[in-house]
């Protein structure tokens, strides 16, 4: 509590055992984006004291069984749950993303990419819900270069769970090319749909393949992340102003 | 008493497996002209104390319910003996 303040937005950085891009995450919120982070161990069992709680990249509990499936079972998860059924927004990157399915928070699971490869590379990712919380500040169809860094980013949901998530607009982002046509070129990893990222119905849970905390540097690869953890700022301010039930 | 579990976990037919696709490849380059088909999967060993069969296939069932499989992508299943 001690290192936040009341007029900045709080971010819980959550750190499992493994997981690596807690650093980047917490960088990205505190020095690119200058709002406040603090990490959370995954033996923490409240989280009420964040706006936004954040799941970072890696291999959590060495990635043994499947990813995210023993990660699942910390303690701090069940808080995940309690925050996000209270509105709470949550953002899971990469490993954070296999998290969120596996728990169940998702819809959908992450499998081996296709061509068995880990891929460390740039992606461009055409923006297809331009919406509170996560992507107000792009504009649909724009295209946001932010890179890549896993072996098992394959998109997986059945045809059912595929047509709700479109009908429903909950996939925000695809894989496409640098202009931003969707083909099966730009996918890097066989993703049904190409798809990058996608929200819970209710629409405060977020999970993608794509590293954005890995994107707000100019100096190193371009500032695009930043659109999505601004937009989340954003939401976090307008529901600070709105009047409270 | 203690059971002996065997438990196989598969990815579902409808499921892509490049896993398996690759080591097929790997296979018919060796020579294996006649391969049809490779799925690849994993197959795991437990020791457990429960009061009869029963339970016992009760409680491994449980496990792959919750955590040895991913219901979205997988099935399994499971063979329980009395040591």
């Amino acid at each position: 509590m001690a290192t936040i303040t009341d007029n900045k937005a709080r971010f819980g950085i959550l750190v499992f055992p493994g997981t690596w891009s807690d650093g980047d995450c917490h960088s990205a919120v505190r020095d690119a984006l200058g709002e406040d982070a603090a990490f959370v161990f995954h033996k923490e069992t409240d989280l009420s004291r964040f706006d936004c709680v954040v799941l970072p990249g890696g291999f959590s509990y060495g990635d043994y069984l499947r990813p995210g499936a023993i990660a699942r079972f910390s303690p701090v998860m069940q808080a995940v749950s309690r925050f996000a059924e209270q509105g709470g927004l949550v953002i899971g990157i990469c490993n954070g993303f296999q998290i969120l399915c596996e728990s169940g928070l998702l819809p959908g699971a992450l499998m081996r990419n296709n061509h068995l490869e880990f891929r460390c590379q740039q992606t461009y990712l055409r923006v297809e819900q331009a919406k509170a919380p996560f992507t107000s500040r792009a504009a649909a169809g724009q295209v946001l270069a932010i890179p890549i860094s896993h072996g098992d980013g394959n998109y997986y949901a059945d045809d059912a769970t595929l047509a709700r998530l479109e009908a429903n607009g909950q996939i925000l982002f695809r894989y496409a090319t640098a202009d931003g046509q969707v083909t099966p070129e730009a996918n890097p990893n066989g993703s049904r749909g190409n798809i990058a990222g996608i929200v819970n119905e209710r629409g405060n849970v977020l999970g993608m393949m794509p590293h954005p905390e890995r994107a707000v540097e100019a100096l190193v690869g371009g500032t695009d992340g930043l659109v999505i953890f601004r937009s989340i700022a954003d939401a976090i301010r307008s529901r600070a102003a709105a009047p409270h039930h | 008493m203690q059971f002996n579990a065997r438990v196989h976990v598969m990815l579902k037919p409808a499921v892509n497996d490049p896993q398996g696709n690759t080591v097929m490849s790997g296979l018919k380059s060796l020579g294996f002209a006649g391969v049809r088909s490779v799925r690849v999967g994993k197959f795991l060993t437990l020791q457990l104390d429960a009061a009869d069969q029963a339970a016992a296939e009760r409680q491994v069932d449980d496990m792959c319910k919750k955590l040895l499989a991913n219901p979205v992508i997988e099935t399994y299943s499971v063979e329980v003996s009395a040591v």
